[in-house]
């Protein structure tokens, strides 16, 4: 088999640069979009370069915690990321990861990958068609995001202004997150994918401070899951290393592009990537 | 308040991006001391599957690491590295807490507060499942 036959023709210097490499561009992208690069480093490490799957989420755990360290740095200084709105919403994100470590083996997973597939794949749609129609409609008043102060404003160097954004729909975003999390503690997968669609979709939230706003909470519920993959000896060092220090750097280069990227760009690719997870998605459960 | 908000944010930003750079420096430096231990890595084709094969053996408690750490190993300094980028976000939800708390925001306050002490459940519930 072609994995077989890689691991006897690399030697450990050329792996490290091989995953140091495509970990540069799984930070790069999973800044931009907040998702983890999970969906990056896990293919390419088991396809391309033979490693466990054990190994190969271990080191995808860290690459999501490395993406959102490396670049909520930039994010929460030029305020592209709302942390009234993450914190907020982390209580939900954190309680549902909990219920997802708790039902982990009690929940046939199967069904919940067909689920969440037509789930993604239909926020996929929706976000195309927020698109399509982008001339902002009112946003609808939320007495709880007014409560609790999280309308906010982030300068878009892209549009060259300050852009003012309303938060709508607080209590249902807490509601997706808490979803969000129980799916990402029961699949360890999709975290950012699902957070994303929810704050742009039923919260009204710029895309910019969508994707820069996941990216600053996926650190957390990862870093929670983390620990416990560690102590089972399922990060190997030799793997995560040069999937941490490429992360880092790829987030912190991708971090300072947002700004001068401009938002319907960053809405495509992410519905793209969408598509791709979507389809990811279906297919473990169908099969 | 867009002032102390300012002030939240710039220290919540050093506090990650303190936790990134001791971090990557930790790794950088487990990584160099694994190869200059090990100079064959360089040109030994059958090194990788031990070192990332199924049964590659590499520190993963907290004994361990510091064991490695006393006879200069390279993974157990990677590992080290590893172990702070993963406490980065905890202390970051620690450092909420306490800014909120010096702005009398009590919502807040008890949100973060909430927030962290789930983060330590998980944790304990974790290690009775691992």
């Amino acid at each position: 088999m072609y994995q077989q036959w890689y691991v006897r023709c690399v030697t450990p210097a050329l792996f490290t640069i091989e995953v140091l490499g495509i970990s540069v561009a799984a930070g790069a992208l999973g800044s931009l979009l907040g998702l983890g690069g999970g969906i990056v480093v896990v293919p390419a490490l088991t396809l391309l370069l033979g490693v466990d799957i054990r190994y190969a989420i271990g080191a995808s755990i860290v690459s999501v915690i490395a993406t959102s360290s490396g670049a909520a740095a930039t994010y929460v200084r030029e305020r592209m990321a709302n942390l009234r709105v993450a914190m907020f919403l982390e209580l939900a994100t954190v309680t549902g990861a909990v219920t997802g470590a708790l039902l982990a083996g009690v929940v046939a997973t199967r069904w919940l990958y067909v689920a969440f597939g037509l789930l993604m794949g239909w926020s996929a749609v929706a976000m195309l068609r927020k698109r399509a129609g982008q001339a902002g409609s009112a946003v609808p008043a939320s007495a709880l995001a007014d409560r609790l102060a999280l309308h906010g404003s982030y300068y878009d160097e892209a549009a060259g202004a300050e852009v003012p954004y309303r938060v709508a729909g607080a209590g249902k975003g807490l509601g997706l997150m808490y979803a969000a999390g129980t799916v990402s503690g029961l699949l360890g997968i999709g975290s950012g994918a699902l957070k994303v669609p929810a704050m742009d979709l039923a919260m009204r939230l710029p895309i910019k401070v969508s994707t820069a706003t996941s990216n600053f909470m996926i650190g957390v519920t990862a870093a929670a899951s983390a620990g416990i993959y560690f102590a089972r000896g399922d990060i190997d060092p030799f793997i995560a290393a040069p999937v941490a220090a490429g992360v880092l750097a790829g987030a912190t280069a991708g971090s300072r592009l947002l700004g001068r990227l401009r938002s319907s760009t960053i809405r495509a690719v992410f519905v793209a990537v969408l598509v791709v997870v979507s389809t990811q998605m279906l297919l473990k459960g169908l099969r | 308040m867009t002032g102390q908000e300012t002030r939240t944010e710039v220290l919540i930003s050093r506090l990650l991006r303190a936790g990134v750079l001791a971090s990557v420096a930790l790794i950088l430096l487990g990584t160099a001391l694994t190869f200059a231990h090990h100079p064959q890595y360089v040109t030994d084709r059958r090194a990788v599957d031990t070192l990332t094969g199924t049964h590659a053996s590499f520190p993963h408690t907290p004994s361990a690491v510091a064991g490695g750490i006393r006879h200069g190993r390279g993974e157990a300094v990677v590992a080290l590295g590893l172990l702070v980028l993963i406490a980065t976000p905890v202390l970051r939800v620690a450092l909420s807490v306490a800014l909120f708390a010096q702005q009398r925001d009590r919502t807040f306050v008890a949100i973060t507060a909430v927030v962290l002490g789930l983060l330590l459940v998980s944790l304990v519930l974790g290690r009775g499942a691992a």
